[in-house]
């Protein structure tokens, strides 16, 4: 399984991939010779041969790739969740997805090097459909919109309201289309309700958007600015990718809470889920409580694929955030960057206004007009995309944490059991104690309590196996179907920011080779 | 520390001798050509090789080489601003002090973070940083070699005695820089200087070429000082961005993902990382060097005016002189030489002053066209580039 490899194989052979990097646009001759060198195996150190030969059911990958110009990165990509192709079982199931594909990066350049022509992103929109068309297909059709936020009252009583819109074709609903009010409040009682009932047996429920006091507060005050906007269309998009995650786990579908969410106009207040409530305060101790015992319990774990499963979930976390501060420190910079090209622009035009020498004076008016456009480009897109992919690591990030708390229920279920055996082992001793007593009188009241009393404890303990049992189970396939669906999440937001990319390559290209002819007729 | 020295005229790259085109019009002819042909950086200074090729008659040989240091650069340039004789003149500007402090602090915070990195980060942000390094340590050479070349290329300067000095003698100069008190002189120098630009600048100009050049100068000086803090800055952030693209192409790598989309993220990221280290190299070159050597230019140019300025102010101020005298009959001949000195300076620096004038635009008009055009076609390149990376 994909989760079971350490740090890849890839490892090893990595330190050659970045090396060749390093040269730019000797990147491309570099690996062209390598892969004119081998044609039919694909970039040979980085993959296990295994994964070939597994999923060796059609053509060979490398040798498909090579004849069809066609074909690019993300068709290949595609090829695994093509609901066509005859390797799909194989690739759907947590099995590690062939990879062969790295090859693409580098196979493709060679047909590529020739055509300087940019293909539409035709390609790009199969791969989308392909995707969602597996995602939904066979299993489920609901679709969530969270939109149109709406300030509600005044002063510090004040609050957004979000229209939910829910569009489905599930018999479950009352309709095919329908539409409430909810408020962030609503959102965290859903959530809250859901985790009391789910968490504990062992699904991954997907934990709301946080609170934000500060960011709240600038828009109950009223502050029309930017950053109070921003807050607003953050925290929407963040209550939309919410419901979606949580209507896409099948158990949590059938619930009544969350129907009741979607359909009802109007919803009871979930006052429980303020911080500073009694019951905020409440689950603060709570989860103090837990975080000592979890201190505490020694278990035996017998089962190591939950031992290892822990590990890297442990690993993934810690990579995860560094990765979200990273990404972080990316936005800002581009921010950064933004601003300083619009400074320097503006710098140019001047420049170029003192300039008496005519046709130098118009280009620098044109360079200034130039980094204008660049710095608005870099804005509306790739700084964008890398925004998403910051919201998304940050969802992960809480995701995991519920993926922890979910195993953290299964040691105390264990635990549970292990208490009613050793409470189950204490009575049987007890029973012992009272055969070998000589009080006839009192004994056999004694002896019949004791029985009863085993005899609960016998059920229990039968109850808390099967309790472990299943919250084991259970716990085994949410963790296959998280790891589905990060990798599907990533791919979606990758892809949707490699095509922004190309699209800003081609926009940057028209405004340079406009410019060149300006700069040229300098005389 | 590093060597910057490799073997050989090849040292500077195709790039850095690009800098050298900053002033186009260089003509090397056989009579004087020099170059730096080799650097050294030690501890806290830098040598710099001077190779000279000459035919004329002025040196005992027609090849040979010194080793100079920043404050012997300098020297020169100060006794160029000093001599009377060079008033009407352009002086080349000087280059600026080798400054390797922010990048030697880099390397030493790198060091001392060592511990907290993974050692795949740990080796690619040495390498950026000691990219860095050198990629500053071949500027300041590149700067350097351009004040002898435009001395060098200087009709009138390339005569120069202390010049001849600077590239023949082999010995060092013993021209220690400034000690406190020279310096302290050299401040209130300035001050005077810049109190009487004010007064002289007040003085309008009969004559309209430079009465256009003074107001043209001023304006550009301060738009050209403005866009180069700004290009900087750009510069800068531009190669912030490709560090956090290192930092998250590292993150990636280290999550051990198989998944072919993530694996062609990660190359995504890595290749971004070299494009935007590359642009803001580029952009460096082309546009920040640009922008901040002609505002040394710019002022050597203002410098000029100033001095033509003054002269006209003395030469106007020998005149009153000469009229009291003889109104008062008074010390007449004085006056009169006085004037004629005046005046004959102050001819002397207009005529040549005006040709100078002239040669700057040319210059910087070339320099820019130049520039700008191999900045356009470099980001040209690069964003095609990537367009061929994502395979459409």
């Amino acid at each position: 399984m994909a989760a079971e490899r350490e740090p890849p194989p890839l490892g090893e052979a990595r330190p050659g991939e970045p090396e060749e990097l390093e040269d730019g646009e000797d990147l491309f001759t570099s690996t062209v010779s390598t892969l004119e060198s081998s044609p039919s195996s694909p970039e040979p150190a980085s993959l296990p041969a295994e994964d070939l030969s597994t999923n060796s059911n059609g053509p060979k990958p490398a040798e498909m790739m090579l004849d069809d110009d066609r074909e690019d990165l993300f068709a290949e990509a595609t090829e695994e969740v093509s609901l066509d192709s005859p390797e799909r079982d194989p690739i759907l199931s947590p099995e590690p997805t062939p990879a062969i594909t790295p090859v693409t990066p580098t196979a493709l350049i060679a047909p590529r090097l020739e055509s300087k022509s940019i293909a539409a992103p035709v390609i790009f929109d199969r791969s989308r459909e392909e995707i969602e068309e597996e995602a939904n297909g066979d299993l489920f059709d609901i679709e969530i919109n969270v939109s149109d936020p709406e300030k509600v009252g005044d002063g510090m009583n004040a609050y957004m309201a979000y229209r939910v819109t829910t569009k489905t074709s599930l018999s479950m609903f009352h309709k095919n289309e329908f539409s409430v009010k909810r408020r962030f409040s609503d959102f965290l009682g859903l959530h809250s309700k859901l985790a009391t009932k789910y968490m504990h047996v062992g699904y991954i429920v997907p934990p709301a958007p946080e609170k934000s006091i500060v960011g709240m507060t600038k828009v109950k005050v009223g502050k029309e600015d930017s950053s109070s906007t921003e807050f607003v269309e953050k925290r929407r998009a963040a209550l939309e990718r919410y419901l979606q995650r949580t209507v896409k786990h099948p158990t949590l579908l059938q619930d009544p809470d969350l129907r009741q969410f979607l359909e009802s106009s109007e919803l009871p207040r979930a006052v429980n889920t303020q911080a500073l409530s009694g019951a905020g305060i409440l689950r603060m101790v709570n989860k103090a409580a837990d975080a000592v015992n979890k201190m505490t319990i020694k278990m035996n774990e017998s089962d190591a694929w939950f031992e290892e499963k822990q590990q890297q979930f442990e690993n993934l976390d810690q990579q995860l955030r560094k990765l979200h501060t990273s990404v972080e420190a990316l936005v800002c910079h581009r921010k950064e960057l933004s601003v300083n090209t619009a400074a320097f622009a503006k710098s140019a035009a001047m420049l170029g206004n003192s300039e008496d020498h005519t046709a130098l004076s118009r280009a620098l008016s044109q360079l200034a007009e130039v980094e204008e456009k660049i710095d608005q480009l870099h804005q509306e897109q790739a700084f964008a995309d890398f925004y998403v992919f910051s919201e998304l690591l940050g969802d992960y990030i809480r995701l995991i944490a519920a993926v922890k708390g979910v195993f953290d229920h299964r040691m105390k279920c264990w635990q549970k059991w292990q208490d009613a055996q050793v409470t189950l082992q204490k009575k049987r001793e007890a029973e012992a104690k009272l055969q070998l007593a000589n009080k006839p009188d009192k004994l056999q009241q004694a002896k019949d309590e004791i029985k009863e009393e085993i005899e609960e404890w016998e059920t229990k303990v039968q109850q808390g196996e099967k309790d472990f049992e299943q919250i084991s189970k259970t716990i085994r396939k949410e963790v296959g179907r998280f790891e589905k669906e990060r990798v599907k999440d990533f791919k979606t937001v990758i892809i949707k920011y490699l095509e922004s990319l190309v699209q800003t390559q081609q926009q940057l290209i028209k405004y340079w080779e406009a410019f060149l002819p300006e700069a040229k007729a300098i005389a | 520390q590093q060597e910057g020295s490799d073997d050989g005229p090849d040292f500077l790259s195709e790039e850095d001798r690009g800098l050298r085109a900053i002033n186009v019009d260089l003509q090397t002819d056989a009579a004087l050509q020099v170059d730096i042909s080799d650097a050294l950086s030690e501890r806290d200074k830098v040598k710099f090789t001077v190779h000279t090729k000459s035919s004329l008659p002025n040196f005992k040989q027609n090849e040979f080489s010194v080793v100079r240091q920043h404050e012997e650069f300098i020297w020169l340039h100060d006794s160029f601003v000093e001599n009377e004789d060079y008033a009407g003149y352009i002086i080349p500007p000087a280059p600026p002090r080798p400054d390797f402090d922010a990048s030697r602090e880099k390397l030493q915070k790198l060091g001392e973070g060592e511990g907290s990195m993974t050692k795949e980060e740990f080796t690619k942000m040495k390498q950026e940083l000691e990219a860095e390094y050198l990629a500053i340590f071949k500027k300041t050479v590149a700067m350097h070699e351009v004040f002898l070349c435009r001395v060098a290329a200087h009709p009138i300067l390339r005569k120069d005695l202390n010049f001849h000095v600077f590239l023949e003698y082999n010995q060092d100069l013993s021209v220690r820089g400034k000690n406190k008190k020279e310096k302290l002189e050299d401040f209130f120098k300035n001050m005077v200087k810049s109190a009487d630009g004010v007064i002289v600048s007040g003085v309008k100009d009969v004559d309209d070429f430079f009465e256009h050049e003074r107001t043209f100068l001023v304006e550009y000086h301060n738009r050209v000082k403005d866009a180069s803090a700004k290009s900087d800055k750009m510069t800068r952030s531009h190669k912030n961005v490709a560090d956090d693209y290192n930092r998250i192409g590292s993150s990636l790598y280290a999550l051990g993902t198989q998944d072919s989309t993530d694996i062609l993220f990660l190359h995504t990221v890595f290749f971004f990382q070299k494009i935007e280290a590359r642009v803001s190299a580029d952009e460096d070159l082309k546009l920040s060097d640009l922008l901040k050597y002609y505002l040394r230019e710019s002022q050597a140019a203002k410098d000029l005016l100033y001095r033509r300025s003054r002269s006209l102010v003395d030469y106007e101020n020998a005149n009153k002189a000469l009229d009291k005298a003889r109104a008062k009959n008074k010390d007449v001949l004085q006056a009169e030489t006085t004037q004629q000195i005046c005046c004959q300076k102050f001819e002397k620096i207009s005529e040549s002053a005006k040709q100078e004038l002239i040669d700057f635009k040319t210059r910087r008009v070339a320099a820019f066209r130049k520039n700008l055009v191999e900045l356009a076609e470099l980001e040209l390149k690069h964003a095609k580039v990537i367009g061929v990376l994502s395979g459409l």
